[in-house]
């Protein structure tokens, strides 16, 4: 089914798309048809930045296990950072 | 059999008189031959829906794809499209601005020189949907939904089709002969779905004709994907050129 359903993220920092790297701004997640990955559905990740046109994304497609264990990799790494470092 | 074709990227004039990109493929014969509007599925105006598209000129139609998702990103790969239009909120795309895309593509194709001035609709996943508002909406000559969700029954508060009434509720006005191809293990829409919505057809003395394959979801017609059913996925074509040929 297409589940039409986004969340999206205000986000500050840099992605390397298929020009090079850029800023990004926003991140759309969504669990929905996936365009290259094997599967029916995938939790489906665009890094953007609008104001530099379509082009400027940089996407993944990762299976609903994998995306919670990326998750989980995120909290993990950064309650893990040494003291000081995360302001 | 004269069996030569154009196909090429065109500009059509879709809702509101703005011009769009779009798809065309054209059977060079003489003609008269009927037109049929794909709408594209959610992840977009794509390279498998475009050979969608030349598998009708290649069997003698004329066929046209518009750009669902030009306004939101002309000239955008497909699925760079798809992404900027979900992150600009335009997904789903109106209604409204749908109808006037396929009025605008069913014009082209009446406009053709080979036309016999029938134009049917055909679409999958959410195209599906389209399809059969589409037919609902404007005077058409045949339709076909593939597996379109959220024709039948009302989705949840905060999903983005909370509150539009069921596209069900206008069967009333289907101006055209509707072929369903639905998988029968499709969760959207559900064997329950496509029974709600044969029901209301029935009711309102529709022509139709469905069939739902067993062993298959959502999208088997797909190719490139997991769920491509190829056996349903041949069947289903048949029926498709079965229903073109009688209705275009």
């Amino acid at each position: 089914m297409c589940t039409y359903l986004t969340e999206k993220v205000t986000v500050s920092g840099s992605g390397k798309g298929p020009s090079g790297w850029f800023k990004l701004t926003d991140a759309s997640v969504y669990f929905d048809h996936p365009v290259h990955a094997q599967a029916e559905h995938t939790l489906n990740i665009d890094f953007l930045d609008p104001s530099a046109g379509p082009s400027a994304r940089v996407a993944v497609e990762l299976t609903a296990e994998s995306a919670r264990e990326l998750a989980r990799a995120i909290q993990a790494t950064l309650d893990s950072a040494p003291p000081g470092l995360i302001s | 059999m004269y069996d030569a074709m154009l196909a090429e990227t065109v500009t059509i004039t879709g809702h509101n008189g703005d011009e769009i990109e779009a798809y065309s493929a054209r059977t060079l014969g003489a003609g008269p031959v009927g037109g049929v509007v794909v709408l594209h599925h959610l992840p977009g105006y794509d390279r498998q829906t475009k050979e969608f598209t030349r598998t009708f000129a290649a069997g003698g139609l004329n066929a046209v794809m518009p750009n669902l998702y030009h306004r939101e990103a002309p000239g955008a790969a497909p699925d760079d499209a798809m992404a900027t239009a979900r992150a600009s909120g335009a997904i789903p795309l109106p209604d409204e601005r749908i109808v006037g895309e396929v009025a605008g593509a069913a014009a082209y194709l009446r406009g053709l020189t080979n036309s016999n001035g029938k134009v049917g609709v055909i679409g999958h996943c959410s195209g599906g949907r389209q399809s059969f508002l589409a037919a609902v909406s404007l005077p058409l000559d045949a339709a076909v939904d593939c597996y379109g969700g959220h024709v039948v029954g009302t989705p949840p508060q905060g999903h983005p089709l909370y509150g539009m009434p069921p596209l069900v509720d206008k069967t009333a006005g289907l101006t055209c002969p509707l072929l369903g191809l639905f998988g029968v293990d499709d969760a959207a829409p559900s064997p329950d779905d496509v029974a709600t919505l044969e029901e209301a057809l029935k009711s309102n003395g529709k022509t139709y004709e469905f069939h739902s394959y067993e062993g298959a979801g959502h999208a088997f017609m797909q190719v490139d994907r997991p769920n491509y059913r190829p056996e349903a996925a041949v069947d289903a074509w048949q029926h498709i050129w079965d229903w073109f040929g009688r209705y275009l």
